[in-house]
């Protein structure tokens, strides 16, 4: 029976990993996605997940390549972990899409030490971009559980066949209680059948290999050539793109049979159509960006929201699109390139590069590390976005401007902040 | 023990692998193999045995592996079986970890641990060459007392290995096992009981791979320096039953000292050992004394 509860976001992951009836789980405990292995294990224990493995393991580490494992015989798994952990797992995280091993794996996004901090930024969740995977952001804890199972979806498409990250904000949705609609477990399984892998070791009794050592060119032999490295890579860039449109068609899909949506798939928007200003953010940026589009609006701006829900594949011809029919676009990241700029914000930048109408982009970071984002926040660094756009001496400055520092309560300078570093 | 003859004839390794000549962990992986025959599933981590798997689609092997990261022998391990209990087929498959010294003793040692703790259901074999042999001869804690390695590269290395033994051992193992690449009938037969152990946690085996650039002695001599190991009683080939030792019949001789091989048997005909002075020596002796003290110690516990 479908049933509505009101839960956090973690919680949505959990019922979200039950209703997939998930193989294998390999989870480690960190801030905040910690109650994501507690409620998977609650489940395994009272037996509402009779069909899955619970392994629960000492790391991080070991919880991504139990999934590596689980997953080449063929199980669907999932594991979940935020910052540091996430950060332990790096490797396995590129084994597993190199493998092209249809994972998800939930991120409760949280900041990076040090120094320590347990609050939410976007830094670990998008220093996650070249692994391979496929990477979503999540705004509601409802869009948590639908993602995920949108993800294996997407993930177990033959046309696809990558792993994939739900990324949430930690606290602000790990934490916070919402409703949300768990569907019936038949329905799931009518969206989302039994895994049908491309690898499976225990099947396959003479599959010689998974994962053997790959030269640099191809093997020529008798028996068939077989590809380099770099062709394996080639694939694996070209299940990216081909798996833009399977997410469209998957969102497509979600909606007609479960009645819920999010955008199309790929970003989200909000009161873009007579918009001449377009805020471009993720996550719990652009939940608080909405109200920001409200305040400006009732001052007279004609201000938009796209919420990026696609990290990767990057959606660069979408985002074209959308983009391209404005003037000015302002981005804020919860995340730093650290020694460049934001990451959407440059991302955003160098795909509209060849475009003819392309705007005029200002970045701004904020929130890290838990920081609070007040909605005038947001409208100020809009309006100084609108002030200086023609000012050529502003757009040619490299600088990156992080918004709401309070250096001056501190009453410190950043030299003086520098000369204490040392 | 069976008659050599009776062994069965199938290979699971095929001749030309791209291991050295007189690989001593080739012929371990050969005799392991027939004994945990087609319904196997090894993974191996980043080790010579990933280079015996082949290169570019060209595979020796006639069993499904899966190579992982080097850290990863266990953990993979515990993903594959956890995957086929989910499954059902847990019975129908045995997981075998097929992993190296350092990546047994040292970056692989918590996922192992862990492992071992939780019962995990498979085969876990530390193939130990002493050394990080693969990335070229680099000290590993297992390494013994003495021993060049590329990052021990004049004074030789100046601690005795970790007693990797004693730390499995306390995890309580429902097997465990040593053996020697020289004795393959001794190995088949630990292998294949380790293998009828299914469902009963992890269980170790732990096999002295000679190593002819490795250790520094002519590719003839491999299966020679493995058996000397034992002869000296360097190596002592025991197995352990729910935590009830015996000698293996093809040691057991040399708990009797007098039986036993000087230990010089063993270190001179290697470079590895070249520099060696008598006090080294004495490191050695002493070492071997104090292994069989211990397992004395433990019989007479288990007589009694
Ligand atoms: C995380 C990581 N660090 C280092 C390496 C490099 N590396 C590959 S194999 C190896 C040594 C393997 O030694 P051992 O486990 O004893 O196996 P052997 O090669 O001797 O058979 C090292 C250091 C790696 N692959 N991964
Ligand atoms: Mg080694």
């Amino acid at each position: 029976m479908p049933e509505k509860l009101v839960i956090t976001g973690n919680f949505a992951a959990a019922y979200a990993c039950k209703s997939a009836n998930v193989d294998v789980v390999a989870a480690y405990p960190i801030t905040p996605q910690s109650p994501v292995v507690e409620k998977i294990s609650e489940f395994v224990e009272s037996g509402e997940m009779p069909d899955t493995q619970f392994i629960c393991v000492e790391s991080e580490h070991s919880a991504m390549a139990a999934c590596v494992g689980a997953a080449e015989a063929g199980a669907r798994v999932f594991t979940a972990s935020s910052a540091n952990g996430l950060a332990l797992m790096f490797e396995l995280l590129c084994w597993c899409a190199g493998a092209r091993l249809p994972a998800v794996v939930c991120i409760a996004s949280r900041a990076l030490g040090a120094p320590w901090t347990v609050w939410t930024d976007h830094q670990d969740a998008i220093s996650m971009r070249d692994t391979g995977f496929m990477h979503q952001f999540c705004e509601t804890n409802q869009e948590i559980y639908d993602s995920v199972l949108m993800a294996y979806r997407i993930a177990e498409d033959p046309r696809v066949f990558l792993p994939m990250f739900v990324t949430y904000d930690g606290y602000l949705l790990s934490h916070t209680m919402m409703p949300v609609q768990i569907e019936d477990p038949e329905k799931v399984r009518d969206f989302l059948p039994p895994l049908k892998t491309h690898v499976d070791v225990g099947e396959l009794g003479e599959t010689r290999s998974v994962s053997a050592v790959i030269p640099p060119d191809i093997t020529v032999r008798p028996e068939g050539n077989t590809p380099g490295y770099m062709e394996y890579r080639y694939a694996m860039q070209k299940a990216h793109e081909y798996a833009i449109d399977v997410i469209e068609e998957v969102n497509r899909e979600f909606k007609v049979k479960f009645g819920r949506s999010y955008g199309n798939g790929i970003y989200t928007s909000y009161k873009i159509e007579d918009a001449d200003i377009l805020i471009f953010g993720i996550g719990s940026v652009a939940s608080q960006s909405r109200m920001a589009v409200d305040q400006l609006r009732s001052e007279g701006i004609k201000a938009g929201l796209i919420s990026l829900k696609l990290f990767r594949p990057f959606p660069v011809k979408h985002l074209r699109e959308i983009f391209t029919r404005v003037p000015l676009v302002v981005v804020f990241d919860r995340d730093v390139a650290y020694g460049y700029e934001g990451v959407l914000a440059y991302e955003l930048k160098a795909a509209l590069y060849p475009c003819q109408n392309r705007p005029i982009i200002r970045s701004y970071i904020v929130g890290l590390g838990g920081r609070n984002i007040p909605t005038d926040t947001l409208t100020k660094a809009v309006k100084r976005a609108i002030k200086e756009k023609d000012d050529s001496s502003v757009q040619l400055d490299p600088h990156t401007d992080f918004l709401d520092l309070d250096l001056d309560r501190l009453g410190l300078s950043i030299e003086d902040m520098q000369k204490e570093a040392q | 023990m069976v008659k050599i003859s009776e062994y069965p004839e199938e290979e699971f390794i095929l001749p030309g692998t791209r291991l050295c000549a007189g690989c001593g962990l080739q012929l371990a992986y050969r005799w392991a193999l027939k004994a945990f025959g087609h319904d196997t599933i090894v993974t191996l981590p980043a080790s010579c045995s990933v280079v015996a798997g082949g290169v570019g689609g060209y595979s020796p092997l006639k069993i499904p592996a899966v190579y992982d990261c080097f850290e990863t022998g266990a953990s993979t391990a515990s993903g594959l079986a956890g995957a086929l209990k989910a499954k059902g087929r847990e019975k129908t498959k045995t997981v075998v970890a097929w992993v190296g010294d350092g990546g047994t003793y040292d970056i692989g040692l918590q996922a192992l641990s862990a492992a071992a703790e939780r019962g995990d259901d498979f085969v876990y074999i530390c193939a130990n060459n002493q050394a990080y042999m693969n990335t070229g001869i680099q000290r590993s804690s297992a390494s013994p007392y003495g021993a060049r390695t590329t990052t021990t590269p004049i004074l030789g290395k100046k601690e005795i290995s970790k007693n990797m033994l004693k730390i499995m051992d306390a995890h309580g193992l429902s097997y465990m096992a040593t053996a020697s690449a020289a004795y393959p009938q001794d190995l088949f037969e630990k292998c294949q009981k380790a293998k009828e152990m299914q469902g009963q946690g992890v269980r170790y085996i732990e096999i002295l791979c000679s190593c002819p650039p490795g250790w520094g002695y002519g590719v003839e001599n491999s299966v020679k320096m493995a058996r000397l190991a034992v002869e000296t009683g360097y190596w002592p080939l025991w197995e352990r039953i729910h935590g009830r030792i015996t000698l293996s019949k093809a040691g057991s001789k040399f708990i009797d000292p007098e039986k036993r091989k000087p230990i010089t048997d063993f270190l001179t005909p290697q470079v590895r050992f070249k520099h060696l002075k008598q006090d080294a020596i004495s490191v050695w002796e002493n070492y071997i004394a104090g292994v069989w003290k211990e397992i004395q110690k433990e019989l007479d516990e288990t007589n009694q």
